[in-house]
């Protein structure tokens, strides 16, 4: 305890005279269509885009891509025909030897093709990182420009976890070259919805 | 050795020391693509700068208040004066929950506390998960940069070391398949071990989150498995609202390689339902750094390296040169504050050109701090000898007209005649250059020469 207030002592001694907060609330600079902003994006990150009308298009998409036989899972309730839906509540380290998994996201960002999920579309929160691949249900009225966009529509959500996910996982530790799929998924399929 | 000294072990082979320097400028130039698409990037580099200043002008209240809604979200918040009381903090944790062996994502606070050693020491296995650090871990070195922490290695040195602990064939320097080998390694590590620690990029005085920017994803595979997740920070990582991430997040990936956002930017609020999660702040020399008009814009620092992929010297003489946690020009401003007189080369190791303050994402005055510490080191009395008797007799000469002619004079007869007063291995200047053939006149004797003796 002692710390804490030899710390916060100090600080308030040497801390500056106070300076206001900029206002950054029209600062996004927006000349570009969100959805070609955004498919250009994930693609120059290592990113899949598909294009579907509904949840059938995802199936016919998975069914024809992914082996039988491997396991799938998802938080989404319409891929029920494909997937384990009900593996929330596991022990997180069963999910070790998932091959897909189908999330869907709450909102996608543009400018930097990353989508925002809490807990309640992820699942468990180790489950779109421990599995080989991935992919999410981005509804294209949930698109936004920016990042100020982004935490705008977030507020004050609660949430025990969120997440930012932009692309597969990749690494350039070895001599700058890049490589996909370091610790998390090794490959990112967004199926981008128009209702 | 300094500075100067460990930068010349470096450039001794020369192919590799061209490979790093073009491979760091590659990096800049990266920054600079993903910047110029921004038409508000410099609105946001100075919303950046402010929020950051604000944060240290309400430092006080803004841990209070992060303290505050952290503890109320479930988590644990402890307090550090220093990297000793941080080490064992982190260790008492580990003791009380009978873990001997952890995880850890990249955090160069620990690399500053030196936790690793501190914990190995008291019997920790500790695991380094981003790759580039488990590379130099398993070759018992320290990374040599924030963002790129085995930028000082070519694939064969990799290829090498993987042999060797983790038993990938003997040649084989393919980055795919020595990547996949980590990859591998380090799966079994995070399905069974119990506890993990990160660092932490932002912690938000609002709503008592904390955020962690990775590309590879090691500190979720960590986090989410283990029982107990230690997040450590120094306390300059607070940031006020949760909407200045947006800020914030837009210019970190950017300037650090280029890339529009990390992979992952996972936001930790409260711990998963039976998981212990802990937040260390650590002071060690910050408020003291705080204190320092001149340098506390130094505590604006996101780390994401640009500094170092622009700097001339950073380039050419690697990360190692500079003997402390954080290379390069924010670390040669950083470092000063905790040691003056173990540090005391590194605000000259460089040629204060200004491109570092002309990337950082926060606009700190990074070239201007560096010419300040030099001052306050010759005052304090750490800088060597010969360099103040140097600059005494520099002094004098420059500001004796009669002096300097007759230095000057004296100096062009010696190169003429005696080539090798100049020309030989005590002369700095001499080192890896020809000194050039001396001028016949001086200005000063052109200009009488040529305006009739006026």
């Amino acid at each position: 305890m002692d710390s804490r207030k030899y710390i916060l002592e100090a600080i308030a001694k040497n801390q500056p005279s106070p300076t206001p907060l900029p206002d950054i609330s029209d600062i996004a600079v927006v000349n570009y269509n969100v959805v070609e902003k955004f498919k250009t994006i994930l693609e120059g990150i290592g990113g899949q885009v598909i294009e579907i009308q509904d949840f059938d298009d995802a199936i016919s998409y998975i069914k024809a891509n992914f082996n039988e036989g491997q396991r799938v899972i998802s938080t989404v309730p319409e891929l029920a025909s494909i997937a384990e839906t009900d593996w929330q509540t596991l022990d997180p380290h069963t999910l070790e030897n998932v091959e897909l998994n189908i999330l869907e996201a709450q909102m996608g960002v543009a400018e930097n093709a990353a989508l925002w999920l809490t807990e309640t579309q992820l699942g468990q929160r180790v489950a779109p990182f421990i599995t080989q691949n991935l992919a999410v249900i981005l509804d294209k009225n949930n698109l936004v420009a920016t990042m100020h966009h982004a935490y705008e529509r977030i507020a004050d959500a609660d949430y025990g976890f969120g997440l930012f996910l932009a692309g597969p996982s990749k690494t350039a530790d070895i001599e700058q070259s890049l490589v996909l799929g370091a610790h998390g998924s090794r490959s990112m399929t967004v199926f981008l919805r128009s209702t | 050795m300094n500075h100067a000294e460990l930068a010349e072990n470096f450039i001794k082979d020369g192919e590799r020391t061209t490979w790093h320097d073009e491979t760091l400028w590659f990096v800049r130039k990266k920054r600079d693509l993903a910047a110029f698409q921004i038409p508000e990037w410099e609105a946001l580099r100075e919303a950046a700068s402010q929020i950051k200043h604000n944060g240290l002008s309400h430092m006080h209240d803004y841990l209070i208040a992060f303290e505050e809604k952290a503890t109320a979200n479930g988590i644990k918040v402890h307090w550090a004066m220093d990297a000793l009381e941080h080490n064992q903090i982190v260790h008492s944790i580990l003791q009380e929950n009978g873990i001997s062996e952890i995880i850890k994502s990249k955090s160069m606070l620990t690399e500053e506390c030196h936790l690793n050693e501190y914990l190995m020491k008291h019997g920790v296995d500790v695991v380094d998960t981003d790759l580039g650090e488990r590379i130099v871990q398993l070759r018992e070195e320290k990374p040599s940069h924030i963002v790129l922490p085995a930028i000082h290695l070519k694939k064969e040195d990799v290829g090498e070391t993987f042999h060797q602990h983790l038993g990938t064939e003997k040649g084989n320097k393919d980055p795919q398949y020595l990547t996949e080998a980590a990859r591998q390694h380090l799966r079994e590590k995070f399905v069974s071990r119990k506890a993990a620690l990160t660092g932490v990029n932002f912690a938000v005085a609002e709503t008592g989150e904390f955020v962690v920017c990775t590309n590879e994803g090691n500190a979720d595979m960590g986090a989410h498995l283990a029982d107990v997740h230690i997040a450590c920070m120094g306390f300059e990582k607070i940031i006020p609202k949760r909407k200045h991430l947006g800020v914030f997040l837009r210019l970190l990936a950017r300037s650090a390689t280029g890339q529009p956002i990390t992979t992952y930017s996972s936001h930790f609020k409260k711990p998963r339902p039976g998981q212990q999660m802990h937040i260390v702040i650590v002071d060690n020399g910050r408020s003291q750094q705080l204190g320092r008009e001149d340098f506390r814009n130094s505590l604006k620092c996101i780390r994401c390296g640009a500094c170092m992929n622009t700097c001339p010297v950073y380039r050419r003489s690697g990360g190692h040169s500079y003997h402390s946690a954080v290379a390069g020009p924010i670390g040669s401003i950083l470092a000063p504050n905790l040691d003056m007189r173990k540090n005391a080369d590194l605000p000259f190791a460089s040629t204060l050109c200004g491109s570092c303050s002309n990337v950082c994402p926060v606009k700190i005055d990074i070239h201007d701090q560096l010419y300040k510490w030099r001052q306050v080191l010759v005052k304090e009395g750490h800088v060597p000898f010969g360099k103040k008797v140097g600059m005494r007799a520099m002094t004098f000469t420059l500001s004796h007209p009669g002096v300097f002619k007759t230095a000057g004079k004296v100096g062009r007869k010696l190169m003429g005649l005696a080539p090798f007063t100049v020309s030989n291995g005590l002369n700095p200047w001499y080192k890896q250059r020809e000194m050039p053939a001396p001028p016949k006149e001086s200005f000063r004797e052109w200009y009488s020469k040529n305006r009739n003796g006026q």
